[in-house]
């Protein structure tokens, strides 16, 4: 199917199931009862699911691929942003320009910033991209304002000179960002018994490019290019020796990440038209790489589990505050719920970084593979148990 | 004349601390061969043992001073340290005063400490994994370790002061026969600057006079044939690590008058520091202290109003901009050698 091998179309078909049912999925609790602070089906936390996830499988395909870690690929979600909002302050409100110049622009800036980065590996990789993410957060932050808005953000405003379009709508407000006319804020809500599912148009938007992303990504982990970059991974000596320059296959590697980094930044600004330069601080950075270490660098699904962990996690665990703790254990008694809640408090609400953290440090000392990884080593413990049953009970043949 | 050596000036005591932090990030480069992202979060934790004993001393309970009333008459109540107590009242304040250089008394044992059990908990497990292994897990633990302040001292910078007896500025310009009050310096900075010479100083001494230091010296150089001299190169890791957790945590300590602390400090001085070493080069000792205070100083004169009227926003780039150039043109930094954290 569409030039898939077995396996990857069944997986593919995984994740497009995921992404069309997710309102369902991810609303499996009953509004009425106490959990549904645990529902991640709402727009915004599902668009930002596919959004970090679009963002992680681009940056897989450098660093799980390659193995180059980046330490600065924020700065082109960041670029991808603001080229956004540029294009919806100055062209037009329909999201598909925005979106195309958005990964063109971060593209560039991958182009360059790649060019010179790679012209070294390792540790000192890792810094020239840190240096030149903080170099463009610096800038945003500061000299770039006009450009950047600074410290406030980049905004639309009332007198943006749209040349495909109104600068105001006709009740004087901000248009809203659209594709060819269907509004992406629009949602339709579905109340099935207790539950309620939303459909919004922004999400299935979001997770229509992410089907494409997710496509292209697997083409190009099954392509000769592919196999290359692998190459690179493991010995990139030997490749030299082989009498191939692995400069060329690196540096189209970064650029494709980094294009898919903006096209993340400039899906963010079609659901939100803001853009702030803090999204390039390279703590983001690292919040991207976590993702991918977590789901499992290198393999095809990992980086979209990684995504949807982390952000699942930081929406839902942040907003758990020392209230809903003690409503939690309310039925214990006094003693015991006080002590529970101030050994949990510390890890939620706003020290839900802390949790982050040690997750991190966890998955990086005991599961270097990450989740797909974990899941491989419990589906082999079952298999490893059937097969000593069987063991048991069958004779095997003398060789 | 006098606007040159004021930038100089001002760049040595953020170039101190960039040498300081980059000191013990090379060493523990060259020697145990660690990309360690924690190393900026120790910097933190040193200044927040200072923000620490500053609020014991400032322990204080509540006493009814008969002698002195308030507006309506009643009497007032005074709140009056532990210390003073104990010590009597002018020598509870001092020790107040001076609790920033006191502290660093305390950071010594509490600083070898923590690197010691960070080595042995954690950076030990990690000596054959890759390094982006190890830059990964020692960034979690600095995410940690900062969300662990963050909870305790809130994210507010805390003002720690430095004793009123360094307090203003000393008049540089009259020393070298300038004019008057031209060039201003304040004395805390200069104690700091004096401080990280000798720590610095004393660093090199320990690695250059002791057999201690010469087996270290000769693991940088080349650890294979060090352990197969049959010397245990495990322990002295250790103790190297201490050390460099040691200088970080001073140089945390002593900053904290010169720049308010929060929890995100280290963070901020970290990618600085890594940017240091990368100019110095990596596992080079002297060029980790040479490019901190170059970069330091080329920061303060990337800072003057002049130079920012040219160029924009250098002040902001100018120590990125001059890693990328030294690392283009001089891939093993200004003093790197070779085959040291090259894969």
């Amino acid at each position: 199917m569409l030039g898939l091998t077995k396996t990857d179309a069944r997986l593919y078909l995984i994740v497009i199931g995921m992404l069309v049912f997710a309102p369902f999925l991810l609303n499996p609790f009953p509004e009425t009862s106490g959990l549904a602070q645990f529902n991640a089906g709402y727009p915004d936390l599902m668009q930002k699911l596919v959004i970090f996830g679009i963002f992680a499988v681009g940056y897989n395909i450098l660093f799980g691929l390659t193995g180059y870690l980046s330490f600065g690929h924020a700065a082109f979600l960041g670029i991808g942003s603001f080229a956004g909002v540029w294009v919806m302050k100055l062209l037009t409100m329909n999201v598909i320009p925005a979106l195309i110049i958005a990964m063109l622009v971060a593209g560039v800036f991958a182009l360059v910033i790649g060019f010179v980065s790679l012209r070294r590996s390792g540790i000192y990789f890792s810094i020239l991209t840190l240096a030149f993410a903080q170099m463009c957060y610096s800038l945003a932050y500061s000299v770039l304002t006009p450009i950047t808005g600074g410290e406030t953000g980049l905004t639309l405003s009332l007198d943006d000179p749209r040349i495909l379009g109104v600068s105001q709508t006709e009740s004087g407000n901000i248009p809203v960002p659209h594709l060819f006319g269907l509004d992406m804020a629009s949602a339709t809500t579905i109340d099935v018994g207790a539950w309620n599912f939303t459909f919004s148009a922004g999400y299935y938007f979001a997770a229509l490019i992410m089907a494409f992303a997710f496509y292209f990504s697997i083409r190009l982990f099954r392509s000769p290019f592919g196999l290359m970059l692998r190459a690179i991974k493991s010995n990139q000596t030997r490749m030299s020796y082989t009498g191939l320059n692995p400069r060329p296959y690196t540096l189209a590697a970064f650029v494709i990440s980094g294009m898919y980094a903006g096209l993340a930044g400039g899906l963010m600004v079609a659901m939100d038209p803001l853009a702030g330069s803090e999204r390039m601080l390279w703590t983001a950075s690292g919040e991207v790489v976590l993702m991918t270490i977590l789901g499992g660098a290198g393999t095809l699904i990992g980086p979209i589990l990684g995504a949807g962990v982390i952000a699942y996690l930081e929406s839902i665990i942040s907003t758990i505050g020392s209230t809903v703790l003690y409503n939690w254990f309310s039925g214990l008694p006094d003693g015991i719920a006080n002590v529970l809640v101030n050994v949990i408090y510390p890890f939620v609400g706003s020290g839900w970084h802390l949790t982050l953290g040690l997750v991190f440090m966890l998955v990086v000392i005991f599961l270097p593979g990450g989740i797909v990884e974990g899941g491989k080593r419990i589906g082999g413990l079952f298999r490893r148990r059937q097969d000593k049953t069987s063991a048991t009970t069958t004779a095997e043949p003398g060789e | 004349m006098e606007a040159i050596i004021l930038q100089v000036l001002n760049g040595l005591d953020k170039g101190s601390a960039y040498a300081l932090i980059a000191l013990g990030l090379t060493l523990i480069f060259g020697t145990l061969g660690v990309v360690n992202f924690a190393h900026g979060a120790l910097f933190m934790l040193g200044a927040f043992i200072a923000v620490t004993l500053r609020r014991v001393l400032n322990l204080s309970f509540e006493t009814i001073d008969e002698t002195r009333t308030d507006f309506l008459g009643n009497p007032m109540a005074v709140d009056t340290p532990y210390v003073e107590y104990w010590f009597g009242p002018e020598m509870g304040s001092a020790i107040i005063d001076w609790s920033v250089p006191i502290a660093v008394l305390l950071a010594i044992p509490i600083m070898a400490l923590i690197g010691v059990a960070m080595e042995r908990g954690l950076i030990k497990h990690f000596y054959k994994r890759p390094h982006a292994d190890q830059i990964l897990v020692t960034f979690g633990l600095a995410i940690v370790l900062q969300e662990i302040i963050k909870a305790f001292y809130g994210a507010n910078p805390i003002p720690t002061p430095a004793p009123q007896a360094f307090v203003g500025s000393f008049d540089f310009g009259a020393l070298i026969g300038f004019d008057p009050f031209t060039i201003m310096y304040p004395y805390w900075r200069l104690v700091y600057f004096a401080f990280s010479m000798v720590i610095i100083g004393a660093v090199f001494a320990f690695l250059r006079f002791t057999t201690f230091g010469m087996v270290v010296r000769a693991g940088m150089a080349d650890r294979e044939t060090v352990g197969l001299l049959g010397i245990d190169i495990d322990r002295r890791f250790v103790i190297m690590f201490a050390i460099a957790a040691i200088v970080a945590g001073l140089a945390g300590v002593m900053y904290t008058p010169i720049l308010s602390p929060n929890y995100h400090i280290g963070m901020e001085f970290l990618v600085l520091s890594f940017v240091v070493v990368v100019v110095g080069g990596m596992g080079s000792l002297p060029g980790a202290v040479a490019a901190g205070f170059l970069l330091g100083i080329l920061q303060s004169f990337a800072s003057m109003s002049q130079i920012i009227e040219i160029i924009p926003g250098i002040n902001q780039v100018i120590i990125y901009l001059v890693a990328v150039i030294v690392l283009l043109t001089r891939p093993r930094g200004l003093m790197g050698r070779k085959g040291v954290m090259e894969e």
